[in-house]
């Protein structure tokens, strides 16, 4: 089959699994609302519970997850591909343990700032990534011209922990309640409240994208070595520069909007690549799209499987995640 | 008086002297309190002076600014603790390996377990009974029983409104809000200052509540208690239209939100009758 023609498959019934899920995820919910009064635009919207239930409660966090399941699961792909490790994560190079330590610092500090719509925590963590990356990459690229992908892998977990570090001692010295918010917001929570976190962190995660799509081929020769990838005619430095830079930022954006949620960026990679191959042209999509469909379903068992308890959405992803990747790694050795 | 006689008056002061250097040995001395709300009583009670040493978080009353911190719950100092040569140190129920050193020390130990409304008065008396001063605590724990009591009097003949109580959330924003569910210390503060909880029905000392679960509840008063936070009024103002996206809540319509400020709303000590006070206050 043509890669035009196996794309087109795969990116077309990928693509209407997560419409699919996307379309029915608002509807379904811990409380049973009516579809029809929720879209009755003769009622007035402040009396309209249902149509609030609908938009200013499920749409966003829907949108959020399949924002963020998005960018993870797509962040996973490049980095895995970029440090030709298949264990790499959006999260192994330091960027949510940096933006962990934002959000840490402006929940114990108590900051009380807010820009668009957006409060304190998402832009400190933001602001926390944005760190983390600069100090990856100045360390793995003062050793020599370019990246040392090598370098790069082995500040990126230091960083993450000696910012666990932190953490914890941020977390120590916070106050009771402190602590247990901090805690709560390592486990992940998409329930954003609004759409301005979704609209803050959108530019950031569309540039990304645009980034992502100039470099399927170089990542797919990038995974053989750098010499053959060179030899290939790939700029290898300026690639390794574009993939990590830009991995590195829709992290830090996704991890800002909803925390660090764990495993979509290892699992549904590894789990895209056992159904459509190792060609980084159709892996980047087919994961992007599933990764989306994959956090919103997540999230949906979180919201309702102890309603009107929530489940933080975290422990889902890795419940379901943990037992597939040992399955896979055993399954693999 | 003859001899018989001032022997006998001599006889009876010997035995009061020997019970009360009895009493006087089994009556704590020098205190140390790890429990902000405990400490709290013991001023109250009058046992103010024999407190030597305090939790890391403790606050009022002011006299205890002065006083050394031996940690709290996660983190007692145990060598500070002994340092102090106290004769009676009040723990948190769960802190047993602090319990059992303690014990092996021969320091007398005070057991506190945070519970529900009920157990702040009882723990007064307790507290009265070890420290000597049982009267006193039987006046203030009455005190408090008898304020609560017209407070819940004056509530019962009234509405009682359906009431979100939000002891956390994210400022600026409707994230992380973390509400009263219909278990504990704060459940029963809101139902006795008059109102209905509206997660009486979820068996949790704390809820997450997301927005739908608050569309869905459709409280008719929003109580944020904030203790850790002392806001301006233009901030509370703020902090109140944080809630305007949820406008079919009946709360946020009828602009029924109030932001109550200041330390020691969340402590369960003898102040807790005023905090139901301006909790029913906030709710009429």
């Amino acid at each position: 089959m043509s890669l035009r023609r196996r794309l087109v498959t795969v990116v077309g019934s990928f693509g209407i699994l997560t419409l699919a899920v996307v379309l029915w995820a608002p509807t379904v919910g811990s409380t049973p609302i009516s579809l029809a009064r929720a879209f009755d635009a003769a009622l007035p919207w402040a009396d309209n519970v249902d149509a609030q239930i609908f938009f200013v409660a499920r749409l966003p966090r829907v949108l959020a997850g399949a924002l963020i399941g998005a960018t993870l699961a797509a962040a996973g792909v490049v980095l895995q591909a970029l440090l030709r490790n298949p264990l790499a994560t959006p999260f192994t190079l330091g960027v949510s343990a940096g933006a962990a330590l934002g959000a840490m610092l402006a929940i114990a500090w108590r900051l009380d700032v807010g820009a668009l719509g957006v409060s304190s925590v998402p832009i400190a963590s933001f602001l926390g990534s944005l760190a983390a990356i600069l100090i990856v990459y100045w360390l793995a690229s003062s050793q020599r011209r370019g990246l040392s992908t090598n370098v790069l892998l082995l500040a990126g977990v230091t960083l993450n922990s000696f910012f666990s570090a932190l953490i914890l001692f941020v977390q120590y010295l916070a106050d009771f309640a402190e602590s247990f918010r901090t805690v709560r917001w390592l486990m992940g929570d998409l329930d954003v409240g609004s759409y301005g976190p979704l609209l803050a962190a959108t530019p950031f995660i569309i540039t990304a994208f645009a980034v992502f799509a100039t470099l399927p081929r170089a990542l797919n020769l990038l995974t053989m070595g750098d010499d053959v990838a060179a030899s290939r005619g790939v700029d290898v430095v300026r690639a390794q520069q574009w993939a990590f830079v830009s991995a590195s930022l829709a992290t830090g954006a996704a991890v800002s909007l909803g925390g660090p949620v764990g495993f979509i960026g290892i699992v549904v990679p590894h789990l895209v690549r056992l159904m459509v191959g190792a060609d980084h042209r159709v892996v980047l999509p087919a994961a992007t799209l599933f990764g989306a469909a994959f956090l919103v379903l997540c999230d949906l068992l979180a919201r309702t499987v102890m309603a009107p308890v929530e489940v933080p959405v975290g422990i889902i992803t890795a419940l379901i995640g943990g037992p597939f990747f040992l399955w896979l790694l055993v399954r693999q050795s | 008086m003859n001899t018989k006689a001032s022997l006998g008056v001599a006889g009876l002061l010997v035995i009061v002297s020997f019970v009360s250097f009895v009493w006087a040995l089994q009556t704590p001395r020098r205190i140390v309190s790890l429990v902000p709300a405990v400490t709290e009583m013991l001023f109250a009670l009058g046992a103010g002076p024999q407190v030597v040493g305090v939790s890391s978080y403790d606050q009022d009353p002011a006299e205890v600014r002065q006083l050394p911190r031996v940690g709290a719950l996660l983190d007692p100092d145990v060598e500070r603790i002994l340092s102090l040569q106290p004769d009676l140190v009040v723990t948190y129920g769960s802190q047993t390996d602090l319990k059992a050193q303690l014990t092996r020390a021969s320091i007398a130990v005070f057991d506190y377990r945070h519970a529900g409304l009920a157990d702040v008065t009882s723990t007064i008396r307790q507290l009265g009974a070890v420290t000597g001063r049982a009267d006193r605590a039987e006046t203030v724990a009455s005190d408090i029983e008898q304020q609560l009591a017209r407070i819940r009097a004056r509530a019962s003949s009234g509405a009682r409104p359906r009431t979100l109580l939000v002891f956390g959330r994210e400022r600026r924003a409707l994230r992380n809000i973390y509400a009263s569910g219909g278990r504990g210390f704060l459940h029963d503060m809101l139902e006795a200052a008059g109102g209905t909880n509206v997660f009486a029905d979820i068996d949790r000392e704390s809820v997450q509540a997301t927005t739908e679960l608050i569309l869905a509840r459709a409280p008719e008063v929003i109580l944020e208690v904030r203790s850790a936070d002392v806001l301006t009024a233009e901030e509370a103002a703020r902090e109140s239209a944080s809630w305007a996206p949820l406008a079919s809540v009946p709360a946020v319509r009828e602009r029924r939100i109030v932001v109550l400020t200041g330390r020691g709303l969340t402590v369960p000590g003898p102040r807790v009758a005023d905090v139901v006070q301006r909790m029913a206050d906030a709710l009429r």
